[in-house]
């Protein structure tokens, strides 16, 4: 199976360039952007609410130690630092009050930090405790006689909390990042491996192999719909270029015999006709030769157009009943003359969609056909029936019949059994009544009329789709 | 009458024109589409046969759609080598009136040629033809010879009128196939002749002078003869 040329491209460039490429990376994308908002919501929730709630116990405390009814004076507010320190096991309460002229009053804290000589009421400090350095949060109070308050917590442990945290989230997300790119790959690799035998299937019809089709699962998946498409799509244009092959053997086959004996007999008469009589006569030969070759070059063309699909734009609702009864007349009095009967049996109506023209005309070469093979005195029977979704038209003659081996080939453009080779005719035309019934969607079935009888004749059905 | 061939391909307008004088019709020809719009534009023409492919960047089918345009309804004979159906409805649906496929017969196209110039210019609505002896009566539709009731089936009336109404033209079997059974197709046998000999056995039963006359190579034509 040949692979994609970029397959073999530098890794990334070639991830960037191939369709499934962008797509695995956009997934990859679309999932790093989910595994953030799973790690902010897990911050907010976690470490967020550890800060959030230190800050509201630091502004529960310093509201309770400023509250006037119960620290009247300033020596009562020292009091209650202190006793707060004494009952501080965790040892993570942080205190501070100085007199108006910078001598501290009470607290833990050994001097005023400059941090706290900022605009904003709360600070966030380094802290140097028992040789060990940690960080302090810290709420500024500014009270009345210019003493000033410091109150806050020891964050340490929460930062610790926190470190943690960050070391966790930064673990899981590249590991995300690494599972998203993995999966990024795996899927472009799946991709590929499911696109690759459409590739290869395209590059060798590119290249001339037009027998070759797309190979399906049985997974019935998109790719497979793909697939589908494309071969049915291959099949129609193999069929139109057997059309097109069609006509040109045809022309450069079949054509080529009458036009030589056209030629040959022109040149005959030109070398050796004895009188004008003579001369006038293999000329007009001549031109009876030249417009059997035109009408046969004309049913070949037929057959393509029809083959190619192209009249479908034609197709119309019509009556085939009264076109069946106008073809039975037309040929009708054909087969009086011979003594032969033509018998037609017709429904009242036959409603269905199709191109009128070619119907007939497929219509008219069974019956010229039929009435060709029948010998004198023979009936031929034109019937039609009409069930829910098919019309079913039979021309039926009492003649030879065709063996059995023949039946295939018939139809065939300008195959001829051995024992019509007497009869005039060109070969085409049960061509063409396939190539209509095909274009309708429908079958051409031959059969015998009499299977027991010696003559068993033969039977053409052509079942056409109503629809 | 006059007409104005407008074709290419010199041989074959050689010889159209050489045969239609025969005929004894005058006949303008131009090469190109821009000359035979110009000169079907100017002047006054009976038929106009156009080739359905010209150079010089007005075809047949642009030439004829701007004629109609014009309000100009000189009849129109389309002459082409494009075989393919729609070919021949897109011809008319321009507003073309007959349609030929090249190779043809000439005895075909001056059949053609004659029934479109003789078509009477406004749609007359007759309710008897009359050929001879020959009586045609549309609206009873009964046939009668000499005062004597012929009994004919319906398709063989509207044979019997197609002939009448271009009494003393030649009928070709393929504009019969196409005007009274509406078959565009060529069936390749002589089904038409069948039908033509039965009506004219009809027709001739009891009376010496027949009506209708085989035209050699051509077809038939109505005629009393004298």
């Amino acid at each position: 199976m040949p692979r994609a040329e970029h397959i073999h491209a530098p890794p990334l460039i070639g991830l960037l360039r191939s369709a499934s490429g962008r797509f695995a990376l956009f997934f990859t994308a679309f999932f790093a952007a989910a595994a953030t908002a799973a790690a902010v919501i897990l911050w907010w929730n976690t470490a967020g609410a550890l800060e959030r709630q230190v800050d509201a116990a630091i502004r529960a405390d310093a509201a309770a130690l400023t509250d006037r009814r119960r620290m009247p004076t300033v020596e009562a507010l020292a009091v209650a630092i202190e006793d707060r320190l004494a009952l501080d096991v965790q040892n993570e309460a942080l205190y501070l009050l100085l007199a108006p002229d910078g001598a501290k009053l009470a607290g833990n804290l050994e001097a005023w930090p400059s941090e706290a000589n900022a605009e904003q009421p709360w600070i966030r400090m380094p802290l140097l405790r028992d040789g060990l350095v940690s960080e302090a949060r810290i709420l500024r109070l500014d009270m009345s006689g210019g003493y000033r308050l410091l109150v806050g917590r020891d964050v340490a442990e929460k930062l610790r909390l926190r470190g943690l945290l960050s070391e966790g989230i930064a673990w899981a997300a590249s590991a995300s990042a690494a599972i998203a790119l993995f999966g990024a790959w795996g899927l472009r690799r799946a991709l590929e491996r499911r696109l690759s035998p459409v590739y290869g299937t395209a590059k060798e019809i590119a290249a001339g192999n037009l027998s070759r089709r797309v190979p399906l699962s049985d997974r019935d998946d998109e790719f497979d719909r793909l697939g589908r498409i494309m071969n049915a799509m291959l099949d129609r244009i193999a069929q139109l270029m057997e059309g097109v092959r069609g006509v040109s053997d045809a022309i450069a086959h079949d054509l080529r015999t009458p036009i030589a004996r056209a030629r040959a007999k022109l040149e005959e008469a030109l070398d050796g006709a004895r009188d004008e009589a003579a001369l006038r006569a293999a000329v007009e030969q001549g031109i009876a030769d030249l417009d059997g070759i035109a009408r046969v070059f004309q049913a070949v063309l037929r057959i393509a157009e029809v083959e190619a699909g192209a009249r479908r734009a034609a197709f119309a609702p019509i009556d085939l009943a009264p076109a069946l009864a106008d073809a039975a007349e037309l040929y009708g009095a054909a087969a009086e003359a011979r003594d032969q009967k033509l018998v037609s049996d017709l429904p009242t109506s036959l409603p269905l969609v199709g191109d009128r023209d070619l119907l007939m005309q497929a219509v008219a070469n069974l019956l010229d056909n039929a009435l060709k093979f029948t010998p004198d005195g023979g009936t031929v029977r034109l019937s039609a029936e009409l069930s829910p979704v098919l019309v079913e038209i039979a021309v039926a003659d009492d003649g030879p019949g065709l063996p059995q081996e023949d039946r295939a080939r018939a139809g065939e453009r300008f195959f001829r059994a051995d024992a019509a080779r007497s009869t005039p005719g060109s070969g085409l035309g049960l061509s063409l009544v396939r190539a209509v019934a095909a274009l309708h969607g429908g079958t051409v079935t031959l059969g015998d009329t009499n299977p027991e009888a010696e003559r068993p004749g033969l039977t053409v059905t052509l079942r056409l789709p109503v629809g | 009458m006059r007409i104005l061939l407008v074709e290419d391909d010199a041989e074959v307008a050689r010889f159209v024109k050489k045969g239609l004088m025969e005929a004894g019709h005058t006949v303008e020809h131009a090469a190109n589409g821009r000359d035979g719009l110009f000169m079907a534009a100017s002047e006054q023409f009976d038929v106009l046969v156009l080739d359905r492919m010209l150079p010089g960047g007005v075809d047949g089918v642009r030439l004829v759609e701007t004629l109609r345009g014009q309000g100009n309804r000189t009849p129109v004979l389309f002459l082409s080598a494009l075989n393919a159906v729609d070919e021949r409805v897109k011809g008319l649906k321009a507003g073309g009136d007959d349609y030929l496929t090249k190779p043809f017969a000439f005895a075909e196209l001056l059949a053609r040629v004659e029934a479109l110039g003789r078509r009477p210019a406004a749609e007359v609505p007759t309710t008897r033809l009359k050929v001879a002896d020959l009586e045609l009566d549309l609206l009873s539709r009964t046939v009668t010879r000499g005062g004597k009731k012929i009994d004919v089936q319906p398709r063989e009336f509207r044979l019997l009128e197609h002939l009448m109404r271009h009494a003393g033209q030649v009928v070709t079997r393929t504009m019969l196939l196409e005007k009274v059974w509406d078959y565009h197709f060529d069936p390749q046998t002589n089904v038409i002749d069948v039908h033509v000999s039965r009506l004219r056995h009809k027709l001739d039963k009891g009376f010496d002078k027949p009506l209708i006359h085989t035209v050699r190579n051509a077809g038939y034509m109505m005629r009393a003869e004298s």
